[in-house]
């Protein structure tokens, strides 16, 4: 198990130097610098343009910029913002744990939801139910993502005022964060109320941002479900007389479970820094609409060490998922 | 039902609670300030967040206009020569106090001159107290050129010396770059060696203090106890940071908030129709047009330029591209702007007359460029549209356009060139409500090669332009006018439109001013029980 872990971490190197280029390049293959779009339509003179580059030192050679910066990260130092002034690595922990938390509920609602509509489908092969099921995971997995987090808004916070428009927590509330998690935060506070006003603020996201993950987990349950309903061991189940509900939900679903986890595990990295168009939608203060923000405005350290922060994060949650396999399946081992 | 009654009596009881406490003001603003020390920065965004409600200037701009009255300076007088601008400044002005920062004396020359040497003077500590503090504005409003000293006359007397008379220097000090700060306290922070903090917990002398800022998410403040011109009405200001302007539009409707900016166009008639909902509306200070590039074959020929014009639809544009927030224009400056020149007319459209325009002027299968911005500005919604439609307008003249555009960067750079092919799509927006911001920035002869995109040097108009940089008002608006009136006959640009801003809000909202600067300023509004 040891080994497996270090080999793993050992394939980490390359690739997080590979990382490292791509963040690096992409932002700079970008047509346009951060120094014509401050100046905007008033523009400014040649000579302070060039005073301006020096002085982010972006009049040095693209490799020196590289290596200067891949040196900074080794010692930890992930740069400042160009337009906040902030050390990047700063803004990004004021904004993850808001991305992290949504993303939490909404990948909860996709497998809580997601695994049992799988394995109905799967179990009612051909009926009504399971055309019904993956009908409608269908449509959810192609579902514009704007259009449906502002329609659930309308129809939920508008007409029936059920749920906040957006925000994370009503505006009434005021206190210091703690975790950076609304909903532990909610509860330290002590502020009566709080933590109800944070959880009717997360329904809606985390409903928006679990559709397509939903839909993904629902139909790959229901092809490994009915791949695994035709082994010989189920049938071997069945012929001891198990009950079906035994047979579908130990027998054949733990078989199924391992690629559903890995849907799970590359769901998470997607939901990670893939959650911008909720994260805008509802006005969340999370990572994704940081990186959009920053991309648009050629926010140099931002972009790069952004990217690399992500990357990191969504590293580590594949190398859990690896580690987790075993936990299902005793037959994988590691050594 | 239940939930829905729960919740609208909680919300409505929580809100109505906390007004029987503290009459709190929730504004929806449209995104994040990149910092609180507005001279580091260009965008109206984060002038809201902070000069707007925090800082106060030397002289300010009266609301609702682009007058300049006083403000931290009770009067201020002019030398004849133009040269020298002397300040006597108010007393009693006391700057916030903050956790880590209580001012022990009130506001004198000194923070004065701190707010404009650390901008201007390179071994001032605060030059480049956060990495790359270009200070934008100030650059761009050539106050580095202008100013040749600043001094302390006295406590209560600043003299600023300028090495040539320019009179839109005034509207210059109430713009946002021109915020003062605290001496005091940027000493303090120097001293613990915190200086960035400068940036982010703003101490001014403004209607409002800062509470708290999360990021992306909430600002919060609260009315100064001890500003100079009385505690504002409301106790509490919050900016609920909402991007998304169909989201802003259910909060505000939800009543989860009172003021929204930027609503979308197509909602402003079902905002209206809100009972609950109050519109108010007025013309930006802005302009959109079509620069034609006055040094190349044939567009060197006013007529070809006034042929062209008179074949684009303009009321085709406002309809698709605006759709209802926007107005034709025919002068180069906004009608809210003083000088404002009424009395022309415009080009009218009339294609048959441009092609025989051109055909008089012996221009035949005339094709061009269109330059089109990649980006939503408020002059222009849709650059792209606007030039497809413009597109088709010259088609029907015979003139053929080929469409262009650029990543925003790139495209404000090439479009500066002075060989540059084709007539490009831009705009601007006022900074100071002085018409030398527009006339002399975008059409002047020292900006050829720069923000005038036609690259047009008219003697006529330039002369005008420049003589207008000293005098009274009512000097300055006659050669304004005239200089309108040679820019028409001209036609450099054709003048397209500029924005209609909308601002929907809560009727219980009382005396709230609208800005013809573009700035969402909350001094002086009330909250009705």
């Amino acid at each position: 198990m040891l080994g497996f872990f270090l080999r793993k971490l050992a394939l980490l190197v390359p690739t997080f130097i590979g990382i490292t280029i791509i963040a690096f390049g992409f932002v700079r293959v970008l047509p346009g610098d951060p120094v014509l779009l401050m100046a905007g339509e008033r523009g400014m003179s040649d000579e302070r343009y060039r005073e301006l580059l020096k002085e982010f030192g972006f009049d040095r050679p693209v490799w020196v910029q590289y290596f200067d910066y891949l040196g900074n990260i080794l010692q930890g130092d992930f740069g400042q913002s160009l337009v906040t002034k902030k050390p990047v690595l700063q803004e990004f922990f004021t904004l993850f744990p808001a991305t992290v938390e949504l993303s939490l509920c909404a990948i909860l609602i996709a497998i809580v939801v997601g695994i049992p509509a799988g394995v109905l489908a799967a179990t009612r092969r051909g009926s009504f139910l399971d055309q019904t099921l993956m009908g409608t995971a269908l449509v959810g997995y192609s579902m514009p993502i704007f259009w449906w987090g502002l329609l659930l808004i309308i129809i939920f916070s508008g007409w029936l005022q059920w749920t906040p428009v957006s925000g994370r927590i009503s505006l009434l509330y005021f206190f210091d964060q703690v975790t950076g998690f609304m909903l532990i935060d909610s509860l330290l506070s002590g502020q009566k109320g709080a933590f109800s006003s944070a959880v009717q603020h997360l329904i809606l996201p985390s409903i928006v941002l679990a559709t397509i993950p939903l839909a993904v987990i629902a139909r790959q349950t229901r092809s490994a479900m009915l791949e695994v309903l035709g082994e010989d061991y189920v049938r071997t189940a069945r012929a001891k007389g198990l009950s079906e509900s035994r047979v579908v939900g130990v027998h054949a679903l733990r078989n199924a479970l391992i690629p559903v986890v890995t849907v799970i595990g590359l769901s998470v990295g997607t939901l990670l820094a893939g959650a911008i168009l909720t994260e805008t939608i509802f006005s969340w203060p999370g990572i994704g609409k940081w990186m959009v923000d920053s991309i648009f405005r050629r926010d140099y350290p931002v972009v790069q060490s952004g990217l690399l922060l992500i990357a990191g994060v969504v590293m580590i949650v594949n190398l859990i998922v690896d580690m987790t396999y075993g936990l299902i399946n005793p037959r994988i081992r590691y050594d | 039902m239940k939930m829905k009654t729960l919740i609208a009596v909680g919300f409505t009881a929580a809100l109505m609670a906390s007004t029987a406490q503290a009459k709190t003001l929730v504004y929806c603003s449209e995104g994040s300030p990149e910092g609180f020390d507005p001279a580091l920065y260009t965008a109206g965004t984060t002038f809201d967040a902070s000069s707007r409600q925090i800082y106060g200037g030397l002289v300010q701009f009266e609301l609702g206009t682009t007058k300049v009255i006083p403000d931290l300076a009770e009067s201020w007088e002019v030398s004849d020569d133009g040269l020298e601008y002397t300040f006597k400044l108010r007393s009693g002005v006391k700057f916030h106090s903050i956790d880590g920062f209580t001012p022990s004396r009130d506001f004198n020359a000194d923070d004065v001159i701190f707010s404009f040497d650390r901008q201007r003077l390179s071994d001032n500590p605060y030059n480049a107290y956060v990495s790359g503090a270009s200070w934008e504005y100030f650059n761009a409003m050539s106050m580095p050129d202008l100013i040749s000293s600043i001094e302390k006359v006295d406590d209560m007397t600043v003299k600023f010396v300028l090495n040539r008379p320019e009179a839109p220097f005034i509207a210059n000090l109430a713009m946002d770059f021109a915020s003062i700060m605290s001496k005091e306290y940027a000493d303090q922070l120097a001293e613990a060696g915190n200086m960035t903090n400068l940036n982010q917990a703003p101490v001014g002398t403004g209607p409002f203090q800062m509470v708290a800022y999360q990021k992306d998410a909430v600002i919060r403040y609260k009315a100064h106890p001890d500003y100079y011109a009385g505690k504002e009405a409301i106790d509490d200001l919050i900016f609920a940071i909402t991007p998304d302007n169909s989201v802003r539009q259910q909060k505000l409707v939800a009543g989860e908030c009172h003021v929204m900016p930027y609503p979308n166009p197509a909602d402003v008639q079902s905002l209206k129709d809100n009972p609950d909902i109050t519109m108010m509306q007025q013309e930006g200070l802005n302009v959109g047009y079509l620069a034609y590039n006055t040094t190349q074959e044939p567009f060197d020929r006013p007529e070809v330029r006034k042929a062209l014009n008179m074949a684009i639809n303009k009321q085709a544009i406002l309809d698709a591209v605006f759709q209802g927030a926007g107005q034709a224009t025919k002068n180069p400056i906004p009608p809210t702007m003083w000088s404002y020149n009424d009395s022309i007319e415009d080009d009218p459209y009339d294609p048959e007359a441009a092609k025989k325009m051109l055909a008089d002027a012996g221009v035949s299968d005339l094709s061009m460029k269109v330059w089109a911005m990649p980006v939503q500005r408020p002059y222009n919604p849709n650059a792209r549209r606007m030039a497809e439609l413009i597109q088709a307008d010259f088609a029907n003249i015979g003139v053929t356009v080929e469409i262009v555009s650029y990543e925003w960067g790139e495209y404000l750079d090439r479009s500066k060139a002075l060989d540059r092919d084709g007539a490009v799509l831009l705009g601007w927006t006022g900074d100071n409500g002085d018409p030398d911001n527009f006339l002399a920035v975008l059409l002047g002869c020292d900006a050829v090669g720069g923000s005038n995109r036609a690259q047009w040097c008219n003697e006529e108009f330039n002369d005008l332009v420049m003589k207008a940089k000293s005098g009274t008002q009512e000097e300055r608006t006659k050669l304004y006018e005239e200089a309108q009136a040679v820019f028409k006959r001209e036609a450099p640009w054709a003048t397209i439109a500029h924005s209609v801003v909308f601002m929907p809000m809560r009727n219980n909202v009382q005396g709230y001013v609208m800005d013809p600067l573009g700035g969402h300023v909350f001094e002086g509004v009330d909250l009705a029980e």
